[in-house]
């Protein structure tokens, strides 16, 4: 038990794959600029990396060695297809939102690292976990990023208008805004986990 | 004048790194010195033509008359891996200098989501086989253009006095935002 805990933990802080790792930023930035658009995304990513956490860790010991990176590619661009299929029939607004990133979910370093680093070599229980750990570290990142962008850009969070948009600095939610956003929380982290050690 | 059009809007309007988001692992990666960015220009520049042109064909006249749309991600995917091989293995044999030249960043492009990204944009833009084929020309100059420039700025960066939280990524970011913001100084330019 304390070992799938330590599973679900190590995605969330220590390795979070955005601002840690440093993989998956094309979709935390393009996708950010409101808080909507970076949830539905994160609920996206999290249904591919579990569904193909687990079903790697399945067939595992069947996989052959030489041409398992082919496989993976090919479960991936499965659970991939299927997502942007149910997200184009149920909810068309946020698909014409996140466009070209959907099936580009498909090439999402975190989801083929994962695949290999963990989920290759470990039992379905705890890739299932480091799945879940991983996809939460991740909404985490690109959900902070997109509710400071939407307060800072749109004077709103989750839609619900905070101040007037007409003081409201534009820049945020502008691309530029997306690589300030970013860069400072970096930075933060940086002098948090200083200071901590 | 249309096809003069696409190339510009996406060579500077819609630049792919700087105003799109996407290939920005690669952006982050390889722009530490001048000479891995131009080199992987070179390789970006390559695949990416060959490759819309190829996913382009693909689509038209075979996953779209047999209604397989729902297999476009695996099939791309698969058709620029082993593409990505094929055009490794032509340059080494046919051209050994071109191949010297990019050689180590032509697997890396595999993974780089921009070759993805355009050969699903032209689908979804509907564009002509002309047409596809000057925009990903207009996509991987933009590419070639921010990332160059953006090393040429990092290395510069490397003697300039940074606040130590900034060191590293998070300064990148900083400079990222700054050349972002001079590429929407093009927006509505030719009046796109």
């Amino acid at each position: 038990m304390s070992n799938l805990l330590k599973d679900f933990n190590q995605g969330i802080i220590k390795e979070n794959p955005v601002l840690r790792l440093m993989i998956g930023l094309c979709p935390t930035l393009a996708v950010s600029n409101n808080a909507i658009n970076a949830l539905g995304m994160s609920v996206a990513v999290a249904f591919v990396l579990i569904c193909s956490n687990l079903v790697v860790a399945m067939i595992r010991k069947i996989t052959p060695d030489e041409v398992r990176i082919p496989i993976f590619i090919i479960v991936i661009s499965t659970f991939v297809t299927i997502s942007d299929y149910i997200m184009h029939a149920y909810y068309p607004d946020l698909y014409a939102a996140l466009g070209v990133f959907v099936p580009l979910i498909v090439v999402n370093c975190i989801i083929l690292g994962r695949a290999e680093a963990f989920a290759y070599r470990n039992p379905v229980m705890s890739s299932v976990m480091d799945g879940v750990g991983m996809s939460l570290g991740f909404a985490l990142a690109l959900v902070s990023i997109g509710v400071i962008r939407e307060i800072l850009g749109a004077g709103s969070v989750f839609g619900f208008q905070l101040y007037n948009s007409a003081v409201a600095a534009t820049i945020m939610i502008l691309p530029p805004g997306a690589f300030i956003t970013i860069g400072i929380l970096m930075a933060g982290l940086n002098k948090l986990e200083n200071k901590v050690l | 004048m249309e096809l003069f059009g696409i190339f510009f809007a996406a060579f500077l309007i819609n630049n792919i790194l700087l105003i799109r988001f996407i290939a920005l692992c690669s952006f982050f990666g390889v722009s530490t010195k001048i000479d891995t960015s131009i080199g992987m220009s070179f390789a970006v520049i390559f695949v990416m033509t060959i490759s819309s042109a190829v996913a382009w064909v693909l689509y038209h006249f075979v996953l779209f008359p047999f209604h397989l749309e729902f297999l476009r991600t695996a099939t791309f995917i698969l058709t620029i891996a082993a593409l990505v091989q094929l055009e490794e293995l032509y340059l080494k044999k046919m051209i050994p200098t071109l191949y010297r030249a990019m050689g180590i960043y032509l697997p890396l492009i595999t993974t780089n989501c921009a070759i993805l990204a355009v050969a699903f944009l032209v689908i979804d833009y509907r564009y002509s086989f002309l047409q596809s084929m000057v925009y990903s020309l207009g996509v991987s100059a933009g590419y070639s253009l921010a990332i160059i420039l953006f090393a040429y700025v990092r290395e510069r960066m490397l003697l300039a006095p940074i606040p130590k939280w900034f060191q590293g990524y998070p300064i990148a970011f900083i400079t990222a935002a700054l050349m972002s913001l001079a590429f929407l100084g093009f927006t509505g330019m030719f009046g796109l």
